[in-house]
């Protein structure tokens, strides 16, 4: 029972950070078309950029919590931007260019890693974090470790926010039309583009909050971590359909929860197997993803 | 009105439109006169709807289109739609997911939108606003597509098809508000229902197989039924 | 057959590939392009690499450049040439011959079931769909349930099983030349397939597949027919492969290994006859050399922000590749084709978003 209970919650907690993922890169594709394999990127940028900051500005700090909280922080901050000029430069010009688009993102996924791995060597980095986080807590038996309830937190409070954005700000009624029907956001007069750099720089922090949480649960940061993610953040993305939070939210659940237990009563690498043969059959059987009636009819 | 000289609002010239494969408007050419209703009329697929999306510049066109003096086919599309031209298009594509009310603040253009024009004319959407737009009526859908072009000030309206698939009484509601509007701006009409088109419009565009073939005041062309045979029955399919 | 026609379709290859044929017993140098000889083994080692290579991106090249099919799990097929004539020969103690044979039907029949089973769907779907298939490969390489594949340690090659002219240094030249052979032989097959008349199906899907049914004809069965034969010469290749590197790893299970592939192809020049094949060797021989390069004195004087990524062959080659989509969609080949669409420009229909995987409609 305990065990379950453990492979509950680091199955919450892993999900956590595919929602993180997902989210943008379902936002991403479902107002631009553009699947965006460079999101890898961004989540290095943020699990880097911590580590860099913490390890070299921020080393001074006396309180780890805060050391790890600002380069947290600033890493966001980082991903952000990165993440608007990659669309002001890459993706924009090359407006409904889909292959090329796509193609884009794959070179910049590929010279990126290639570049940290350059700068940084191949060898993972740790960044010092909240000895809290290293500890566990005890449930009917189960010891959790603490790392857990922090990206559950984070996930929970990412989804609020993504919520909150798209049902009370302009630029969020905007995308949730442009999800829907982007000509016709055009045919109201508003320039549907800006949007489209709002909505990477979202991608942007939360997949850079993806990368920091990931260095907090895999003890370090490694130049093909984002890469790994993004496979299952893919898997995520389309079997919860496109544009959709609450879709990618629930199906982040199911995956992470079917690979944990997979994993673990079945055997190692089991789990991995059947959620991206889920991946083909979500596909192959319903094309939209299982909540792309969640974003509404189209013609 | 139409006895008096008017000025020409809206000036389509040598209008090309390539869709895939198929030459879809062959140079098509004509004007829009300021104030009232212009109706755009055809045969089904002869380049109607393709018309007034090629002025909006949301298909890719060769050719020119002249609003008062500015040349509309250098502008992307969101800024030929923020020079006051507004839109109701076929289908109304009014966004489902989104209720009533979000709809028309999305629409939103002017410094003062026009809600008390709107709500006056559609009480309904006014008690309807916080309804999910998917869960109208047709007919309410279209009431609302047309309130978010009334929503602000436009030079020139383009309507697409507004009383297709609407019941009879629906349909005299639609050329209701159409009239109304007319009183306001300057309306381009794309319109099967020659009653409606008789009751609205001063003047008739008839395209075929992607060219004008006929132009003149809309009672002319009604007044003689063996022309509206040959031009517009269905009987000849392009 | 007109003369431009015989020079361009028979001539000019024949030529291209008796030259290299001569490279093992060419006793030159060119020092500028490679450390020792041309005919030494390492250099020919080298050389085998970058004609497999091209050979293998022509394979790719044959779904993507000319069907319009975008697929990222081509590895999985090279992989199983890989993997499975290597564990038949070293583990099962199969002959050289009944593990190549097995391994080439093995390739072909689960290129017929996962191709029939992915192409339910297309565009972007499509490519994601022989993702998922190919990483369920990978993991299942990497997990080895049944002791098959060996996982991270991978598996050397049993050499008294191979054919004894693929077995030692010396030998090296005798892999260049199958290495060469296999490339012409995809070439030449390509080439035949592609102007067959389902050939020219494969290139009218590229262009515009709606047409294709409109006009009664199946997109699926053609499609299928494309992707079958890329997979199972990629296969081919694969047996290559291990013959060429005497073993099996996990390196052509990686999703990376596919969309080298990629860059391949569109740094060389989609769809068209040389293209993938230019880019092939090229991309093999900048992966390869590049690093020398990198820790030459030239680069190691420069100052760190520029050496870094200079000494990172992937960066320079993801590079040029991003350059190329933007200012060169028809790729090295298509400079010499100013003008005529080419290369990506033809490639538009194959990831409109309404091919499954439904996104927003496409304006103008």
């Amino acid at each position: 029972m305990s065990t379950f209970i453990l492979l509950t919650i680091t199955g919450f907690g892993l999900g956590a950070m595919y929602f993180l993922i997902a989210s943008g890169l379902s936002l991403i594709y479902g107002l631009m078309g553009v699947l965006n394999f460079a999101h890898g990127a961004f989540i290095s940028v943020g699990s880097y950029g911590t580590w860099w900051f913490s390890a070299h500005v921020f080393d001074g700090i006396h309180s780890i919590l805060l050391q790890w909280l600002l380069s947290s922080l600033v890493g966001l901050g980082l991903g952000a931007v990165f993440a608007g000029l990659v669309e002001l430069v890459l993706i924009r010009p090359l407006y409904t260019r889909h292959m090329e688009q796509v193609l884009v993102t794959v070179g910049l996924s590929i010279a990126f890693v290639a570049l940290i791995q350059g700068i940084w060597g191949t060898d993972p980095k740790t960044f010092p974090v909240p000895p809290w986080l290293h500890e566990t807590t005890t449930i009917a038996g189960a010891h959790i470790p603490n790392d857990r309830w922090i990206e559950i937190a984070t996930a929970a409070v990412v989804l609020c926010l993504l919520r909150l954005f798209l049902r009370r700000t302009r630029y969020g009624l905007i995308i949730r039309a442009g999800v829907e029907n982007r000509a016709m956001v055009q045919a109201l007069g508003i320039d549907v583009r800006r949007a489209f750099t709002v909505v990477f720089a979202i991608g942007g922090v939360a997949a850079a909050v993806a990368g920091v949480l990931s260095g907090v649960y895999f003890n370090d940061v490694s130049p093909d971590q984002g890469t790994n993610l993004l496979i299952f953040a893919f898997i995520v993305v389309v079997i919860g359909g496109l544009g959709s939070i609450g879709g990618s939210a629930a199906a982040a659940t199911v995956v992470a929860l079917t690979q944990q237990y997979t994993n673990y009563y079945a055997s190692s690498g089991v789990g991995d197997m059947v959620v991206v043969l889920l991946l083909g059959l979500v596909l192959l059987a319903r094309p939209r993803g299982l909540a792309g009636a969640v974003v509404g009819a189209r013609a | 009105m139409s006895a008096t000289a008017t000025r020409t609002l809206l000036s389509v010239r040598d209008l090309h439109v390539l869709l895939g494969q198929s030459h879809v408007l062959q140079g098509v050419s004509f004007d829009v006169p300021e104030g009232g209703v212009t109706a755009l009329l055809g045969r089904n697929g002869v380049g109607k709807t393709t018309t007034l999306r090629a002025i909006l510049g949301l298909v890719g066109r060769r050719g020119s289109v002249r609003l008062a003096d500015e040349e509309l086919t250098l502008l992307p599309t969101h800024r030929i739609v923020q020079r006051s031209v507004g839109y109701v298009p076929e289908d109304r594509d009014v966004f489902t997911g989104l209720t009533v009310a979000e709809n028309l603040r999305l629409a939103e253009r002017d410094a003062e939108p026009r809600y008390d024009l709107v709500y006056d004319l559609f009480p309904d959407l006014e008690a309807r606003a916080a309804q999910r737009a998917g869960t109208l009526s047709g007919g309410q859908q279209q009431m609302l597509a047309i309130a978010r072009a009334l929503l602000n000030h436009n030079r020139v309206l383009l309507v697409d098809e507004p009383t297709k698939g609407l019941a009879p009484s629906l349909v005299a509601e639609v050329a209701d508000v159409l009239e109304r509007l007319a009183q306001l701006t300057t309306v381009l009409l794309v319109e099967q229902n020659l009653g409606v088109v008789r009751r609205l419009a001063q003047r008739a565009i008839v395209l075929d197989q992607g060219r004008v073939v006929h132009t003149s005041e809309a009672r002319e062309l009604l007044e003689r039924p063996e022309l509206v045979r040959r031009l517009l029955s269905v009987g000849h399919a392009a | 057959m007109t003369r431009r026609a015989l020079l361009s379709d028979w001539l000019v290859p024949l030529a291209v590939f008796g030259v290299l044929a001569l490279v093992p017993a060419a006793h030159i140098s060119i020092p500028k392009l490679f450390d020792q000889p041309v005919a030494s083994p390492g250099t020919l080692q080298l050389l085998a690499a970058c004609l497999l290579f091209g050979g293998l991106a022509l394979t790719y090249d044959l779904q993507f450049g000319f069907t319009g099919l975008l697929s990222f799990g081509h590895a999985l097929y090279i992989a199983i040439g890989v993997y499975l004539s290597n564990v038949a020969i070293t583990d099962w103690h199969w002959s050289f011959w009944q593990a190549v044979l097995f391994t080439m039907a093995v390739a072909f029949v689960l290129a017929n079931v996962l191709g029939f089973v992915s192409m339910r769907v297309g565009g972007i779907a499509f490519a994601m769909v022989t993702l998922a298939f190919a990483q369920a490969g990978a993991v299942l390489a990497l997990k080895d349930p049944h002791h098959w594949t060996h996982g991270e340690e991978g598996l050397g090659a049993d050499y008294t099983k191979l054919p004894k002219a693929f077995v030692g240094i010396l030998n090296t030249k005798n892999l260049y030349w199958l290495a060469l052979a296999f490339l012409a032989f995809v070439f030449f097959v390509v080439r035949w397939a592609v102007e067959s008349s389902p050939g020219r199906v494969w290139q009218a899907i590229r262009e515009n597949e709606q047409r294709v049914e409109v006009l009664g004809m199946r997109p699926h069965v053609y499609k299928l027919q494309s992707f079958v034969l890329s997979s199972t010469l990629a296969a081919a290749g694969g047996v290559v492969y291990m013959l060429l590197y005497s073993g099996s790893t996990l390196a052509v299970t990686a999703p990376n290994f596919t969309l080298s592939l990629l860059l391949m192809v569109v740094i060389g020049g989609a769809g068209s006859r040389w293209g993938a094949v230019l880019g092939g060797i090229l991309y093999t021989y900048l992966n390869d050399r590049l690093v020398a390069v990198g820790s030459s004195s030239a680069v190691g004087g420069l100052p760190a922000a520029l050496r870094t990524p200079l000494e990172q062959p992937l960066f320079l080659l993801g590079a040029i590749f991003i350059l190329i989509v933007f200012f060169l969609p028809g790729g090295l080949v298509g400079i010499a084709s100013r003008g005529r669409p080419v290369g990506l420009r033809r490639l538009q229909e194959a990831i409109r978003p309404e091919h499954g995987l439904t996104a927003p409609q496409e304006d103008a």
